[in-house]
């Protein structure tokens, strides 16, 4: 595993052409880890009828709402949490 | 970057959000029993059946229902799979 609670990471914003489950909202996007769920297989080739190993750990990223909504009227302490695996984050 | 028609959230609108519920209609709890039978039987999973919905021209994607996305990616799988021939559906509904 090669993030732990409170890191801070950012989510590679790269192009993808095929099924992932990372929402173009926080490619880029600065965040840090607040749960790490464990191992599991990835949908990025069982989408297309593989094994999905090897599996790859699955964190809740939270972001603050600043970085996401920047000139969005909102509330300070709020924050936007979304599952994220590990191969799109890097270490900040 | 440019996002698929699936990937919006965040994306601006003007539009209010439709949050009325609706009586779901038979074909609608058919097709969610379809689905979980595809996925129990190992010739569907959860990855492929959003891939499918994914797969769908954006016009399509947009006019079409919750429901009516997951028949559209049934149908798009299985007959990638070979246990649907292309038309098949059609042809018996004809």
């Amino acid at each position: 595993m090669t993030f732990e609670l409170g890191d801070r990471v950012r989510v590679a914003d790269r192009a993808h052409e095929g099924h992932h489950r990372t929402p173009g909202y926080v490619k880029g996007k600065s965040g840090r880890v607040e749960r790490v769920f464990g191992s599991f297989t990835n949908p990025e080739t069982r989408a297309y009828g593989g094994d999905g190993l090897p599996e790859q750990v699955l964190y809740q990223v939270c972001f603050d709402q600043e970085e996401l909504w920047p000139s969005t009227r909102r509330h300070a302490r709020d924050a936007t949490c979304v599952d994220i695996f590990e191969h799109w984050l890097e270490a900040e | 970057m440019e996002r698929a028609v699936h990937d919006r959230g965040a994306w601006p609108t003007d539009t209010p959000i439709d949050r009325s519920e609706h009586e779901l209609a038979d074909w609608e709890l058919l097709t969610d029993a379809l689905v979980g039978v595809l996925g129990r039987e190992g010739l569907m999973n959860v990855d492929e059946l959003r891939r499918g919905i994914e797969s769908m021209p954006p016009d399509d994607y947009e006019q079409a229902s919750y429901y009516e996305r997951w028949l559209f990616a049934a149908e798009t799988i299985l007959v990638e799979k070979g246990v649907l021939e292309p038309g098949e559906l059609d042809s018996r509904l004809a």
